[in-house]
């Protein structure tokens, strides 16, 4: 299944700051939109339950003192191979050809589980109110909407994202922002044993480095220091001239 | 994974189904092809088919427990060019519907030949449907089993083995139950049914062996290196992203200790296999006995199931280590 088009995320994990910002927009837009809704349970209470699109983690590498932390966004990755839409014993899950998007069709769905079993990366949710298995869509009832401006055609968590690690964009096309990111930036798919090709890709975190050598901190020369003379020339100066 | 009851109750009742309606197309064959004069009323195999039927029908009410839109499960049976799950949608009412067939051209004694051998010997009506009944019991095993076979992302569930031992199991279920049923009635056909429970039970338990010990030694698909990218040896997870629940920490986690896993393992490894067996060979013939065996047997392979789901363990774990 090669699509022509595959819409994707490209997430930089050295920018993400693990802030929730696009977890709460996802459930604020999708919740009320044509993916919605996503009902939480018990959620004031002790014991609080509930359907999420997307989910930051954080993980902790490396041994201490050499330690870094990664904040990790983890949604649908809209796989180019699938593994979730076969196993549907209805067709409900389906991959649209057009644009390369996974998406779950409600009014078909009868809530078996199977598909999410057959998801390495945990990605869907099952809604238990409506008995209906649920997951990202990439936004797909926003990023298609002709009311809204050119620039805001884009998913909730993307248009949230405060740094802007979240990248949205078409990977087979070589010339979209997503793609540059990928190949300039070291783009890389998540657990890429399980051969499911996913579309999303994410962005290594990367040291930043800058090399400061000790003649850098002495200034040598400075041209606005008040405290040396300044310099004399022999004849008058046009300063000179011009001061009677 | 969390066992789902609804799905132990329809794997292990449509597997004592599937062995008996296979127990009953042999004991017709052995009936057929032997020597001896011996042969069984076709109400034998009527009620025979009715009791695999009734097991038949119970699976596939617990089934539909499994689902929360019930009244759309007519459209599972959709997708069978790429789903073994809509493949077993289609069998399970197809074998059904040949239980029905075999038990009922017994029962109306409508069993004209179909071809004449060499020695006198007929293939009749009722035992040709039984041949079709057999394979699609065979079909009906494949499909159960392949169902969790094919989920590459448990690894415990990913193997041969699981389709074999559910065929199994399933056989050795409903031999029993032929052999407890035939003595009931004091039929011909009781030893050849005590023989066979017999050697389906090793076997059983032999497949379910090779399984436990492939599970105890088992590599994981995936570490969380793979699963997030970090090019590190050493990485943990500090949150999963919410102090709540979710499904992923409901469906894939079965919340019991490893020292339940483990009784529950010992109990049906002796409620499962020697305990029938022990019942079995030692009330040769004793229809008292033999039922209580089938009744052990099935409480044993309920448990049986429960660890095979308790057992699995998702790669999408890695992701849900710790609520932080």
């Amino acid at each position: 299944m090669a699509n022509e088009k595959q819409l994707a995320l490209v997430i930089d994990l050295n920018v993400c700051v693990g802030c929730h910002a696009c977890v709460t927009s996802c459930k604020e837009w999708n919740t009320s939109g044509w993916a919605g809704p996503l009902p939480d349970q018990d959620a004031y209470g002790k014991d609080p339950d509930g359907v999420f699109f997307n989910r930051v983690q954080t993980f902790e590498c490396g041994t201490f003192p050499d330690t870094e932390t990664v904040h990790f966004p983890k949604s649908c990755l809209h796989c180019e191979d699938p593994p979730c839409v076969p196993v549907c014993p209805t067709g409900a899950s389906y991959k649209r050809e057009s644009d390369g998007i996974v998406l779950v069709d409600y009014d078909k769905c009868i809530g078996c589980k199977y598909c999410s079993w057959n998801c390495p990366y945990g990605a869907r949710e099952f809604d238990e109110i409506t008995g209906v298995m649920k997951k990202c869509t990439l936004c797909v009832d926003r990023i298609y909407d002709e009311t809204l401006p050119p620039d805001r055609r884009k998913p909730a968590c993307v248009l949230a994202c405060p740094p802007g690690a979240r990248l949205f964009g078409d990977i087979k096309d070589p010339t979209s922002e997503a793609s540059k990111a990928i190949r300039d930036n070291g783009g890389y798919q998540l657990m890429p044993e399980a051969g499911t090709s996913p579309a999303n890709h994410y962005l290594p975190r990367r040291k930043t480095q800058s090399v400061v050598h000790e003649d850098q901190l002495q200034r040598a020369d400075n041209p606005l220091s008040r405290e040396a003379e300044p310099p004399k020339f022999g004849g008058p100066t046009i300063d000179d001239a011009s001061q009677w | 994974m969390r066992p789902a009851f609804s799905v132990l109750f329809l794997t292990t009742l449509i597997g004592a189904g599937q062995g008996l309606l296979i127990a009953l197309v042999a004991g017709q064959l052995f009936l057929v092809v032997g020597t001896g004069d011996a042969s069984l009323s076709g109400g034998f195999y009527a009620v025979g088919s009715l009791i695999a039927l009734v097991l038949l029908a119970l699976g596939l009410l617990a089934s539909f427990f499994h689902l929360a839109h019930p009244m759309r499960a007519w459209r599972a049976a959709t997708q069978w060019r790429t789903s073994w799950l809509s493949r077993e949608v289609i069998a399970l009412p197809a074998l059904m519907g040949l239980a029905v067939l075999y038990g009922g051209l017994h029962a109306l004694g409508w069993d004209g030949p179909l071809m004449h051998f060499a020695n006198g010997k007929s293939l009749d009506l009722t035992m040709a449907v039984g041949f079709v009944t057999v394979i699609a019991c065979l079909a009906l095993f494949l499909c159960t089993g392949m169902i969790y076979a094919c989920v590459k992302f448990i690894r415990e569930w990913h193997s041969v083995w699981t389709v074999i031992n559910y065929t199994m199991m399933g056989l050795a279920s409903g031999f029993v139950l032929a052999a407890a049923y035939a003595a009931s009635l004091g039929t011909v056909v009781t030893g050849l049914y005590v023989g066979t429970a017999l050697v389906l039970i090793v076997l059983a338990l032999v497949g379910r062996a090779i399984s436990l010990w492939r599970n105890a030694r088992i590599k994981p698909l995936a570490t969380l290196r793979g699963a997030i990218g970090a090019p590190h040896q050493n990485i943990r997870q500090v949150t999963q992203g919410f102090n709540g629940k979710s499904f992923n920490t409901k469906e894939f986690f079965h919340g019991k200790s490893p020292e339940t896993v483990r009784m529950l393992t010992t109990f049906f490894l002796a409620s499962g296999f020697a305990a029938p067996f022990a019942l079995v060979a030692l009330g040769m013939g004793s229809a008292a006995l033999l039922w209580l065996a089938f009744l052990v047997q099935y409480v044993g392979l309920l448990a049986e199931r429960w660890v095979f789901f308790a057992q699995g363990n998702h790669v999408q774990n890695l992701y849900y280590q710790r609520k932080g």
